[in-house]
């Protein structure tokens, strides 16, 4: 695989050090005031130009949220988040809808240049369609007009709202619905933009498509809804990265994915989340609080969640699969590392409602420092789940004696024909492997990306070419300073 | 090329190592036999630098530097290069990529270009082949269900790749079949030059039939208590170590 193979680079960034994308964009911008009520839900929906029906969706939605409970059972500690000292709603200033690229601000445009996503036209990754989305707001999406042609619509949820208001209908919250839980509420409430993807019947999407998620403004939490809809027979293969900027206090993230596969249809959905993870004291980062749920309502449908997770202070995430469609396969795979004051717990649903539902978990956690990374997963057959299948293979690595992992896994069969598996191991990286690598010459740093990135190589393979590379120099940048 | 002087060594607080005086010269290969526990693997590890073997006493020098002052990326880099008796696994590097990694890092170091995939791909195919290796063992994980003979070779083939100046192979015959002794054997006798030294350790005298040593030094109870040509090898198979043992 040339992706594993390609850590050359991985060296030369590695000795670079700290986090890269931690700089701030200067852009005027637009803030409504700090708080959350009513008014402010309809300000933003207004803002937004939102049809009705949308603004009482979004206020049934905060109505829900203001009777719930922050959820306390995940192994992830931090202070008290005040909800009220918070703006939802931060965009760069504009005088209007940019009609093409031409009009975007060439600071936000310099801003992904840096960060490595080139949004003109002559500059861009061959194959890869991008969504570039700034705080609350999308600012630019490539390769439209192409995917057009195919019959794809990959726009910003704003403008699906706009320009397809009957497929939005349809599906939103019909995967995550608005009272799921305490942060799928707050975020169907003050949701700003993120990405919306439809691909029609018998469509093979002719790219990758991306959306890459940056956070700028100060105190402003980031809402970003995602939904990708493949009908019958459609094939779709969607990334999403993230990065924001270096700061001493923590900034809430709080994001809906919804994806909903219907018969022989396949979503392949991969994540390299890099939020600023705060520094070795525990200062700064982004609290990520995260649903993700995908369901396979058609026979024979396929959904693939494939995850990096190395940023963010807390990470809460648990992408899931509902197994509704006769003979439907859910995927999980997820490399999570924890470095310095980082908490993470992550894991994933099955829930296997059809006959023949298969689902497989690989999950690798990587702690170094003081980092504590918990897998937390369900597999549930439910009684008409006929030979129903789930592997589950979690794998944890520790880097150092201060740092913990935690395996969690709940397993619910109503169904005397299933079967589950589950194997779990925890490992150390040795001191002979250190020895060895650095005997050939290479530095400790060096040994200690390499030892990881092969501890990962099952979830890394499955990411988009394009991205796995990225991805591996990412795990050795994690990881920087976790030896010696 | 390398030159050692009242070197002393405790592992765990024991002393190993209790006052060895060798020097290697360049194109030369020496041979250090002994019986178990006599000190030789640890000879290998300390000049490799490895963590909990500390040096209490003596100086090393390597190429006209102080060898026990490096780190071990360093003596790697100034050209010194361990075999190892057990190669370590690395469950998911892929064997090509871990070669590749470490000839670049050796390249760095020595101020040289590094070689991209195409490159490197191209010089270790024949090295491969030469070895008697297959091609596919370059994408399995390093060393992980290899056999014994497989990773002694690999250690050979990695060998080949970074070019040191100075080989230290250390119990390279053990848990070898005669063929496979053979070929290992092939490898090393490709890289014997008038630049390159090597110090060969071993327990038999058999591995020194196909690497013909300059000299031969008996390791005793962390001691160089007999040193000689290459007859001295087969005069230590035809009477043990137990006279010298005793004498030690």
């Amino acid at each position: 695989m040339p992706a594993a193979t390609d850590t050359l680079e991985t060296v030369r960034d590695v000795t670079e050090g700290g986090y890269r994308w931690g700089f701030e964009t200067p852009i005027e911008q637009e803030l409504i005031p700090k708080g959350l009520n009513e008014d402010i839900i309809r300000l933003i929906s207004a803002k937004k130009e939102e049809p009705a029906w949308l603004l009482e969706w979004r206020l049934k939605a905060f109505r829900a949220w203001c009777a719930m409970e922050e959820p306390r059972w995940a192994a992830v500690r931090y202070p008290p988040i005040d909800y009220q000292d918070l703006h939802y709603y931060a965009a760069p200033k504009r005088k209007a809808q940019p009609k093409s690229l031409d009009e975007v601000d060439p600071e936000l445009l310099r801003t992904y240049e840096k960060l490595g996503i080139p949004l003109r036209e002559q500059e861009r990754l061959a194959g890869v369609a991008v969504d570039a989305v700034f705080d609350s707001v999308s600012v630019a999406t490539t390769f439209k007009e192409k995917l057009a042609e195919a019959g794809v619509i990959f726009c910003s949820f704003s403008e699906a709202v706009r320009e397809h208001p009957d497929l939005v209908r349809r599906f939103l919250g019909t995967v995550v619905p608005p009272s799921d839980n305490f942060f799928a509420a707050l975020n169907s409430a003050v949701f700003s933009d993120g990405s919306f993807v439809y691909v029609p019947k018998g469509v093979r999407c002719p790219m990758e498509l991306s959306t890459y998620f940056r956070i700028n403004a100060r105190n402003t939490g980031q809402f970003e809804r995602t939904l990708i809809v493949a009908e019958e027979g459609a094939y779709v293969s969607y990334l999403e990265g993230c990065t924001a900027p270096q700061r001493d206090e923590n900034q809430l993230h709080a994001a809906v994915v919804e994806l909903v596969a219907l018969d022989e249809a396949t979503i392949k959905y991969s994540t390299v989340q890099n939020w600023y993870p705060g520094d070795a004291e525990g200062r700064g980062g982004i609290y990520n609080f995260v649903t993700k749920r995908g369901a396979c309502r058609g026979a024979k449908s396929k959904i693939s969640w494939t995850q990096v997770e190395t940023g963010s202070a807390i990470t809460w995430k648990y992408p899931s699969c509902i197994l509704q469609g006769e003979g439907s396969v859910g995927e999980f795979y997820s490399v999570a590392i924890t470095n310095n004051r980082q908490q993470a717990d992550t894991g994933t649903k099955m829930i296997h409602i059809g006959p023949r539902t298969r689902s497989t978990i690989v999950s690798k956690g990587i702690s170094a420092g003081e980092g504590q990374n918990t897998y937390r997963g369900l597999v549930r057959i439910l009684p008409k789940a006929q030979h129903a299948r789930n592997f589950t293979q979690c794998d944890s690595l520790l880097i150092g004696d201060r740092c913990g992992a935690h395996t969690v896994p709940y397993i619910e069969s109503r169904n005397p024909t299933a079967r589950v598996e589950h194997e779990a191991t925890t490992s150390r990286i040795a001191e002979d492997q250190l020895f060895y690598c650095r005997q050939r010459g290479m530095t400790e740093e060096e040994a200690v990306g390499l030892i990881v990135n092969g501890f990962a190589r099952e979830v890394l393979k499955e990411l988009p070419m394009e991205f796995a590379v990225e991805a591996q120099k990412l795990l050795a940048i994690s990881l920087e300073g976790s030896v010696g | 090329m390398l030159k050692i002087e009242g070197l002393k060594a405790s592992v765990e607080g024991k002393e190993v190592l209790r006052g060895i005086d060798l020097e290697v010269p360049a194109g030369e290969v020496h041979a250090i036999m002994g019986p178990n526990g006599s000190g030789k693997s640890t000879l290998g590890y300390v000049l490799a630098g490895r963590e909990g073997y500390e040096v209490t006493a003596g100086s090393v020098t390597f190429r006209g530097q102080d060898l026990l002052a490096m780190e071990p990326e360093e003596r790697a880099a100034a050209g010194l290069f361990l075999a190892f008796q057990y190669p370590v696994e690395l469950p998911g590097v892929g064997n090509a990529n871990f070669l590749r990694q470490a000839l670049n890092a050796v390249r760095r170091a020595r101020g040289e270009p590094e070689l991209d995939a195409m490159q490197f791909l191209k010089l270790v195919r024949g090295k491969v082949k030469a070895l008697g290796m297959t091609e596919e063992m370059l994408k399995r994980a390093v060393n992980v269900g290899f056999s014994g003979g497989e990773k002694k070779r690999n250690e050979i083939l990695q060998m080949a790749i970074l070019e040191p100046a100075f080989c230290i192979l250390d119990e390279t015959d053990s848990g070898l079949d005669i063929d496979a002794l053979k070929i290992v054997a092939e490898g090393v006798n490709a890289l014997r030059s008038p630049e390159r030294g090597m110090l060969v350790i071993t327990h038999y005298q058999r591995l020194l039939d196909h690497i013909v040593p300059d000299r031969v030094h008996v390791l005793v109870g962390g001691r160089i208590v007999q040193s000689g040509g290459p007859e001295l090898a087969r005069e230590l198979e035809a009477k043990g170590y137990g006279e010298l043992q005793a004498a030690a």
